[in-house]
């Protein structure tokens, strides 16, 4: 296999600058990832020449805006195998993605049901859920973790059961990298028709998803931690799940007819695009998933995979070196401690060294209470990173150690 | 006993010695290995000093006219951080630690060099040293 990292790392200009001095090497993947020329091109691209709000107007520039954000959404609809466009919802993020399922499933649920989630989850796949229980009464329930921090599916068949109304479960752990094993899970709710929801924070940049293979009811997406613009997220829904929620935001663009008295939705997917999109960011995502498409999800993958054992075999020789997450399918992240210090201070040491890593609980509170701990360092590899950042990270985190023992 | 401004001089004369981040992150941490444990029991969450990213216990005593500072924190930046800020108030008139102007940390670069966050949790330190002193100098 013939990939390139260093033609790859030319289409990043941010890789290429001094921190402290040093070559900045970029381990924050998890959080969001770094935008290559394509995506910053075509925003510039759409600024300078086609900028006009969509949807509305005749004019040409309105129209090539409107093209340009509904190939997009073509595009997304065929990078997940999508049935139809329509089944594409452009939001602000996945946060929004999944509070909008939880709102709509507000006047769906009855008191006696319950919602499934695992222990595993992002706070923005457990914080809508726990508001749509508290507002109708219906009970949430936990998929445990063991301490590889993988799922426990022993119970599953008693956690999701016939008054299980959703299962809500992330197909990789930001926090540790576990990957989770879906189809079973899914199987499952479907066996006692529930409704399912696969949060792809993770996925996105790393695997390949094909929602119909999967059969799953609502999958989302987020457009910067796929080297796209930040403040847009997808939400895809079957038709018919998605005609049988109500939208929560009211506005322009997804009304189909307003009287003072009343007003009538729109179609999917505008009845859940309330105001004025986020044009820009729609374009760029565009951009950023052709590039993704350009190098290849699988070469993407598995350059990510080597990435991930290297790293693991190194930094297990530092003494004391604690990873946090050691399930046997994993995604690039690694999640760590090391004995004798605190991750905030090998946070602080890593940045006077041009390393950027994440530290603290990783939005993943309850993750943490499990493990007994109050947070981590997590580095999380992207397509652009090479064996000698690894290599310098690993100094790097030698000499922070030393200097806090 | 040094004044509370020879102090900071003395402060800002030991950082001039290092050029770079590293070492004078290496100092703090030295400062914060050198500052005695604060016993377990006085852990509580009573004594954590709010806005700070790592934990920091803070608890002050007045002896006289003036103010003893005891602190810890789980991060050994955060603590080499408040051995500094002791290092400067303790055992300095409760008067003058709440009137105090703290112009070493701008001096010494630290203020500059700190993300929001986290010069956040630096205020915060200073605020609650500030504030027990200007409670034990009101009973006065």
């Amino acid at each position: 296999m013939n990939y390139d990292v260093q033609a790859i790392r030319e289409q990043f200009p941010i890789l290429h600058q001094q921190i402290q001095g040093r070559p900045l090497v970029y381990l924050d993947n998890a959080a969001t990832a770094q935008k290559p020329l394509a995506v910053i091109e075509a925003i510039t691209h759409f600024y300078t020449k086609d900028n006009a709000n969509v949807h509305r107007g005749v004019h040409t520039l309105s129209q090539r805006s409107t093209d340009a954000m509904e190939a997009v959404r073509a595009d997304v609809c065929a990078h997940i195998n999508a049935r139809e466009v329509a089944e594409i919802i452009f939001t602000r993020g996945i946060t929004d993605s999944i509070n909008t399922v939880a709102f709509g499933m507000g006047a769906l649920i009855q008191p006696h049901q319950n919602v499934v989630i695992t222990a595993l989850e992002h706070h923005s796949n457990i914080v809508p859920w726990q508001m749509l229980c508290e507002r109708t009464g219906a009970s949430l329930r936990y998929i445990p973790m063991n301490d590889k921090g993988e799922l426990d599916l022993s119970n599953l068949a008693a956690l999701v059961d016939e008054n299980t109304a959703m299962v809500a479960f992330n197909h990789i752990s930001n926090a540790l990298g576990t990957i989770n094993p879906v189809q079973i899970i899914l199987d499952r709710a479907k066996a006692v028709g529930a409704w399912t929801l696969v949060d792809g924070a993770q996925s996105g940049p790393h695997a390949k998803v094909d929602v119909q293979d999967w059969d799953v009811d609502f999958f989302t997406l987020s457009s910067h931690k796929m080297y796209g613009p930040t403040g847009l997220g997808v939400l895809y829904g079957k038709r018919e799940r998605l005609e049988a929620i109500p939208p929560y935001q009211g506005g322009g663009e997804m009304i189909a007819t307003v009287t003072l008295e009343k007003s009538t939705y729109a179609t999917i997917p505008h009845k859940f695009e309330a105001g004025t999109p986020h044009i820009e960011g729609i374009i760029g995502f565009g951009a950023a998933l052709n590039y993704i498409n350009s190098v290849g999800i699988e070469a993407i993958a598995a350059h990510e995979a080597a990435l991930l054992a290297y790293a693991t075999k190194a930094l297990s020789t530092i003494e004391g070196f604690r990873i946090i997450g050691t399930a046997e399918h994993k995604a690039s992240v690694i999640s760590f401690l090391v004995e004798g210090t605190h991750p905030y201070d090998l946070g602080v040491l890593l940045d006077q060294q041009g390393i950027a890593v994440r530290t603290g609980q990783h939005c993943t509170q309850p993750i943490m209470d499990q493990f007994c701990i109050a947070g981590t360092a997590r580095a999380s590899f992207a397509m652009y990173n090479t064996y000698e950042e690894i290599d310098l990270f690993k100094a790097a985190l030698e000499r922070a150690v030393t200097m806090l023992r | 006993m040094p004044t509370i401004a020879e102090k900071q001089a003395i402060l800002i004369e030991e950082f001039t010695f290092f050029d770079e981040w590293m070492d004078k992150y290496a100092h703090i941490i030295e400062m914060g290995k050198e500052l005695p444990v604060l016993d377990d029991a006085h852990k509580n969450d009573d004594l954590l000093v709010q806005g700070c990213q790592s934990k920091v216990w803070l608890k002050a005593e007045k002896e006289g006219a003036h103010v003893r500072f005891h602190a810890d924190a789980d991060a050994i930046i955060a603590k080499g951080i408040v051995a500094m800020l002791i290092d400067v108030f303790d055992d300095q008139p409760a008067e003058e630690v709440a009137a105090a102007d703290l112009g070493f940390l701008e001096e010494i670069g630290l203020k500059d060099h700190l993300s929001p966050t986290r010069a956040n949790g630096l205020m915060s330190m200073i605020k609650q040293m500030k504030f027990y002193a200007l409670a034990f100098s009101s009973v006065n």
